[in-house]
């Protein structure tokens, strides 16, 4: 019974976050605000992460493949297909989870306790869309940018590393990744990142907008939406992935 | 003016608010006072709709406000203004950004119209020259009277105060509530005061509520109060022996 509480309450929240905006300026101002607080400021950790992530996937695929009977150039396929299906789209955004999802949480909880929200409601301000609808635009848009970065950060770890540790040629590495591709699983990827990056935002912001008590409900708020970001992202993964790849 | 009329609040079967009736009248200092825990701040937030009514009218200049559309409760809204007890202003935001904020959403002023008017709520609660701090710069005071400035900056017709003086020293506590009684006479503002400090009751108490138990236990003025043989109100005004050296007790 709680759960459906819960889907209930996060959808009555959702029909306030995209009822219509009351000044487009403000809106505006605030959406580019959120693109650089919850987006521009997540590039370092993405970078970081994709570059070593795509070292080490290029690693343990060239450890792996010991037949004589599979081309070297596998090891920039198999590292391709691995950083652009899964790695980039769901790994970098469960981390995205932790980092923003948090944020968004104890923000807007921080907020609730210390009465700013219903500063907010007194004004006659939409607090849900002026404090929620922002968060989720900016991470629609940006989300995917990060993960295009990620990607090509990722595949170019790979190749450095690769390189470097005599794993593969520049040549063969090269050739794996341009092999049998198809841009039909782009698709499905950036499919993926819009869903997570709406999961996100959408669902910290739910438990930070409900937060009541004081800085521990705040702390709890923050784990929960972490929490339920990430199984929802792995469960709305499993989804697409059935709809998109396995049909 | 605002009246509220036969209002009832309950939460989890306790009832908070029993049967208040009571009205607020415009240009007027109006107190809401009481021991804590009575209910007069579940009063405010059901004036102002952050809690519903389980039953009874809130009349703002005659319109019923909880049996209005959103779009109708939305407009009188805008012409409230509410000085929280914590300020509750907006972390991310400086003082400047602050007061001018309710500008930025309801209307259509030149920048440099909206910097005037911020500076001008800025000069009334003494804060000239601060627009660049962030809330974490200012004190306790400070901090009071810049939520202050907010609540005005959009020209309300009703001030809303929840606990103004609360964890201020005493002279600070003066400036604040001559300062909310200024603006109110100035502006001809309807004002709302939740407290439970007996000196903003001598300062500034021209219409008052003493709440007991979520009810409305006794209705006066600051010259009355001081006279008042109300048991209750007795032992809530001269709940110390100081108050009563000092004011000198209507009993002994």
């Amino acid at each position: 019974m709680n759960l459906f509480f819960h889907i209930g309450r996060y959808f009555m929240l959702l029909y306030r976050v995209f009822a219509r905006p009351q000044k487009h300026s403000v809106y505006m101002r605030q959406i580019i605000f959120e693109i650089n607080n919850i987006g521009i400021s997540s590039l370092p950790i993405i970078v970081i992460i994709s570059v070593f992530m795509g070292g080490i996937i290029t690693i343990q695929s060239a450890h792996a493949i010991d037949s004589p009977l599979v081309p070297l150039y596998a090891v920039g396929f198999t590292t391709r297909e691995s950083i652009m299906l899964e790695f980039s789209p769901t790994i970098v955004c469960l981390i995205l989870a932790g980092k923003v999802g948090s944020n968004i949480a104890s923000e807007i909880g921080a907020m609730r306790i210390t009465e700013q929200i219903d500063a907010l409601e007194i004004m006659g301000i939409n607090s849900a869309g002026y404090l929620i609808f922002p968060k989720i635009a900016a991470a629609v848009f940006i989300f995917p940018f990060l993960i295009a970065i990620s990607m090509f950060l990722g595949i170019l770890g790979g190749y450095l590393m690769g390189v470097s540790s005599g794993a593969c040629t520049s040549y063969q590495y090269i050739y794996g990744i341009q092999a049998f591709f198809d841009p039909g699983k782009l698709y499905y990827s950036f499919t993926k990142v819009l869903v997570f990056a709406f999961i996100i935002t959408s669902v910290s912001a739910y438990f930070g907008y409900n937060t009541r008590g004081g800085a521990l409900e705040v702390g709890k708020s923050s784990t929960s939406a972490v929490v339920y970001s990430s199984v929802l992202i792995l469960l709305f993964s499993l989804i697409l992935t059935e709809l998109f790849i396995n049909r | 003016m605002i009246e509220i009329r036969n209002i009832n609040k309950t939460f989890d079967d306790r009832q908070v608010v029993k049967d208040v009736s009571f009205t607020f009248y415009k240009g007027k200092t109006n107190l809401i006072i009481g021991e804590s825990g009575c209910g007069k701040t579940t009063i405010l937030k059901l004036m102002v709709g952050l809690h519903k009514a389980d039953s009874g009218d809130i009349l703002y200049d005659g319109q019923n406000f909880p049996k209005l559309s959103v779009i109708e409760q939305e407009n009188i809204r805008k012409k409230i203004g509410m000085l929280f007890q914590g300020g509750a202003l907006f972390d991310s935001q400086t003082l400047e950004e602050n007061v001018q904020f309710p500008l930025d959403m309801f209307t259509d002023l030149t920048k440099a119209e909206k910097l005037e008017r911020v500076n001008f709520c800025l000069e009334k609660v003494q804060l000239v020259g601060k627009n660049k701090l962030y809330p974490a710069e200012l004190s306790g005071g400070m901090k009071k009277r810049a939520a202050l400035a907010r609540a005005i900056a959009n020209n309300p017709s009703y001030l809303f105060c929840d606990e103004p003086n609360s964890g201020l020293d005493p002279k600070t506590s003066i400036v604040i509530d001559n300062l909310i009684k200024n603006i109110t006479e100035e502006f001809n503002i309807t004002t709302i005061i939740v407290t439970h400090d007996m000196n903003s009751v001598i300062e500034i108490g021209d219409n008052i509520m003493f709440v007991h138990k979520g009810e409305n236990w006794w209705t006066g003025d600051k010259s009355q109060i001081l006279k008042t043989k109300n048991q209750e109100l007795f032992d809530f005004v001269f709940a110390s022996e100081f108050m009563k050296q000092v004011l000198g007790s209507p009993k002994s």
